[in-house]
């Protein structure tokens, strides 16, 4: 399925030139000792050997952002090869040689993105070096293409017939890098790397997973809040396939030989539960958020000029609230993960978008050092932030302990559904004033979440284009887990904030696109305050997407507006609706987006219009409800997920500025229920206030 | 009481319960890892096999039902990958995290089977049944027409 490094050493043999690496940034990680004693491997993100076998190492755990594309294509590009002369591999854990081995906060390329070129323009310049001294030429005379470095007078040597000699070379301290123009491979659209994988149904995923001696095993959870008292597992151990019942943690797994044995038994299971408390219901988080909109206790998270003697003197003061519900991630692949506790060597392997902390908090559970604990990485079937969580990891190597046996633990979808680390609920109350030429003047926002914590960005646009600013928040600590859900915090107050301005820009008589560059505007000459963002960047995508969009110059065409700036990266969004018998039809979305520089265009592509469907969907349909500690509802049948015949054309585009790449697989979800709410507002009058709108 | 299944036009005798689900007889007991679990109740297409060329959700289907017909499954649609669906699908790049694909792909195959030439909205409603909670459907249907015109050769 993979190839280790282990058994790339062994495939490799022929080639075995060692060398210290110069790298800083492995160097600080101790990574040249580790690096220096494999054949062929340069550095942590690519090996050549003598046989021009180019292996790219990708770090970062695949959840279908398409890092494991990406980050390679910027290597090559740099090395300067052919994108078909190279293979990319998973990289599993290995703290020696990698740095932010995760996936979370679309922060892949941001943070590795000099690293990668570095990898690769570093490589470069050693083979031109090396062919160089070959041919008795000036370096500078030397140029390279796809695996090849080209002399003056025609000479022609591939980088594999090089490496033996480039790997004896000093690593250069300084690099040049391409100038983008001379991209071949970044910003085109490059195809998945795993696409035959996928396409023919090869084992790649966490639940794919098959160890020698590996049993499965699944998990009985408690309601939320609730205590397991008791569990009458006899009936349970006598059905067929049965190998074993555990308890830990409040928790009771049955350990079998297949899944639906598994499946079968867990139906015989009674488990009693106490609790000290009242479990929580949906009232209870309304009266929560009663009482948090009321409290005298909230936190505050900004305070620009005089909030309250501003709104006093507004000439219009608007006022809205908005709430959303919990929700579960419902990646397609539930949760799961393998663990095999032996005594001084712990294999843990799957889908975690977090490897590091996994072997972290195993190592802590089981009182074994780190660097016993081996993690390998498998495809993820999405995750959205679900995968952040290591729960999955901790249960399964806690159970492996207990019953000294290698365990699957597999979730089913209503455990997935029921036991998740939620999108937390959270009601938000903003109020404006505008005075008497429209200008808005005072802007207020408390938000109250439940296990939330800061339920705000509070330097986040429009914040910095408004004298008199009070934000504020409240945290209501609950027993429901929740956790950081596809852009965490702003897949809600996106919505809410857009949907709100939209009432403020027509309460002061402007288009809602003039309302926000006049906003950007007064930020650029004389910013309030501490702002995040770049002002330009953000007028741009705004300007671009009202020209892509014909922009209130569609007859017939009801249209909504929307921007966020998140993860560094800012999107701008036009949404189109259509009244079709009587009902209104999301038709179209444009989304114009700035992320810097665009590695992989089919990649972006995917991932904005990804986002776009993942924000309407959830913002349309999806609820989760309490009563007593429990959810529901716990699967698709009832827990509805957007699908194909219900999504609008979607058109994506990309500033072209060459900036150093940020975030995208989240910043278009953000703007998404607002552009979408206010197109409906533009066709109906009717607002929404609450999600999920239907 | 052994049972015995085709499967990608090969026999496999199973000496399990005959309630067990294709879904599960095909993950854990035949070793076919490529059909995938999503929801357990017919509800979002991951699992999708074909039964006689039938698209069918093996997740609610007892393998007591199968019977003498033929299995299929994303492994026994071309290996190799070549089927038009698989070609179309890499040639669009139509995977985020890939985990749906599987079904999506026979759902499509068997789409294309019975009608090689399907309008846009017969696509649409076609592939209506499959979740991707990675959001491609776009490319979802716009693989279904390209692998249309690549039968069409």
């Amino acid at each position: 399925m993979k190839t280790t490094r282990r058994n790339f050493i062994q495939q490799t043999a022929l080639f075995t030139s060692v060398f210290t690496l110069g790298f800083d940034w492995f160097e600080s990680k101790g990574a040249a000792m580790a690096i220096a004693n494999e054949p062929g491997r340069f550095n942590a993100f690519l090996s050549i050997d003598a046989l021009g076998k180019i292996r790219l190492y990708s770090p970062n755990p695949e959840i279908g952002q398409g890092i494991k594309t990406a980050f390679p294509v910027v290597v090559a590009e740099e090395l300067d090869v052919d994108w078909k002369q190279v293979e990319v591999l998973q990289a599993n854990l290995d703290t020696q040689n990698f740095e932010r081995q995760l996936t979370g906060g679309s922060g892949a390329l941001k943070h590795s993105w000099e690293r990668l070129r570095k990898a690769g323009a570093s490589v470069r310049q050693m083979m031109v070096q090396a062919a160089a001294n070959q041919w008795k030429v000036d370096a500078a005379a030397c140029n390279t293409s796809k695996g090849f470095v080209l002399g003056p007078a025609g000479q022609k040597a591939s980088y594999g017939s090089l490496a033996a000699e480039a790997a004896k070379l000093p690593v250069p301290a300084t690099v040049s890098y391409k100038d983008r123009k001379d991209y071949k491979i970044i910003g085109t659209r490059v195809r998945g790397v795993d696409n035959h994988s996928i396409v023919t149904g090869k084992p790649v995923f966490g639940l794919d997973i098959r160890k020698p001696g590996m049993v499965f095993a699944q998990i009985v959870r408690p309601p939320f809040g609730a205590t397991l008292k008791s569990f009458a597992a006899d009936d349970v151990k006598k059905m067929p396939g049965i190998i074993d019942v555990v308890s830990f943690k409040n928790k009771v797994a049955i350990v079998g030989s297949s899944t639906y044995e598994i499946m079968q038994a867990r139906q015989n299971l009674t488990c009693s539960y106490t609790s000290e408390t009242t479990l929580e219901s949906n009232d209870t988080h309304q009266a929560w958020f009663d009482a948090g909109m009321k409290s005298d206790k909230a936190t505050l998270q900004r305070k620009d000029g005089d909030f309250a003697k501003a709104i006093s003197e507004a000439a219009k003061v608007i006022e809205a609230t908005y709430e959303c519900p919990f929700i579960s991630h419902s990646p397609m692949e539930p949760m799961n993960f393998f663990a095999d506790v032996k005594p001084g060597a712990v294999l843990l392997a799957g889908p975690t978008q977090v490897p590091q902390p996994a072997q972290k908090a195993v190592a802590t559970l089981l009182g074994v050092p780190e660097n016993t604990i081996q993690v390998e990485l498998s495809k993820m079937g999405g995750g959205f932030g679900r995968r952040l969580s290591n729960d999955f990891a901790l249960e399964a190597a806690e159970l492996s302990s207990i019953i000294k046996k290698p365990v699957l633990v597999m979730w089913t979808r209503e455990d997935d559904m029921g036991g998740g680390t939620y999108r937390p609920a959270v009601r938000y109350h903003f109020k404006a004033g505008i005075d008497a030429i429209g200008n808005l003047t005072a802007f207020y926002l408390r938000g109250v979440g439940i296990n939330a914590g800061n339920s705000t960005r509070q330097d986040n646009f429009p914040v910095g284009a408004i004298d008199n600013v009070l934000i504020e928040s409240v945290d209501q600590k609950s027993a429901v887990t929740t956790g950081p859900w596809r852009a965490p915090i702003t897949n809600f107050l996106g919505f809410a904030e857009q949907a709100f301005l939209d009432e403020v820009a027509e309460a002061a008589g402007k288009d809602p696109i003039q309302m926000r560059l006049d906003l950007l505007a007064r930020v650029k000459s004389n910013p309030v305050g501490k702002i995040t963002y770049e002002p330009d960047r953000f007028a741009e995508v705004i300007k671009q997407v009202a020209e892509k969009s014909a922009w209130k110059k569609k007859p017939g065409v009801h249209q909504g507006f929307s921007v966020y700036y998140s993860h560094f990266s800012y999107v701008a969004q036009v949404a189109e609706v259509q009244v079709k018998n009587g009902k209104p039809q999301v038709t179209q979305v444009t989304a114009v987006t700035d992320c810097g520089e665009v590695i992989n265009l089919s990649g972006a592509e995917n991932q904005v219009k990804g986002a776009i469907i993942d924000g309407m969907g959830h913002a349309m349909f999806a609820k989760l409800n309490f009563q007593a500690g429990v959810t529901s509802p716990t699967n698709f049948n009832a827990y509805r997920m957007i699908r194909g015949n219900e999504v609008p054309k979607i058109d994506a585009y990309f500033v072209d500025n060459g900036i150093s790449p940020t975030g995208l697989g989240e910043p278009a979800l953000p703007p998404t229920g607002g552009s979408i709410a206010n197109a409906i507002y533009a066709a109906t009058k009717k607002r929404f206030y609450k999600q999920p709108f239907y | 009481m052994a049972i015995t299944l085709t499967i990608n036009r090969k026999k496999v005798s199973l000496d399990i319960d005959s309630n067990t689900p294709l879904l599960w007889a095909l993950r854990d007991h035949v070793g076919l890892l490529g059909t995938k679990f999503g929801c357990g109740i017919a509800q979002c297409g991951a699992c999708t096999v074909w039964v006689n060329g039938e698209p069918m959700r093996s997740c609610v289907l007892p393998i007591s039902a199968v019977g003498n017909a033929q299995i299929t499954t994303i492994e026994g649609l071309d290996a190799t990958g070549k089927h038009p669906v698989q070609e179309a699908w890499d040639e669009l790049d139509v995977a985020q995290c890939g985990y749906c694909q599987a079904g999506q792909i026979m759902t499509a195959a068997a789409l294309l089977k019975k009608n090689p030439h399907p309008s846009k909205q017969e696509i649409v409603d076609g592939m209506a049944g499959n979740i991707c909670r990675c959001g491609t459907y776009h490319r979802i249907q716009e693989a279904v027409a390209l692998a249309s015109k690549k039968v069409k050769k």
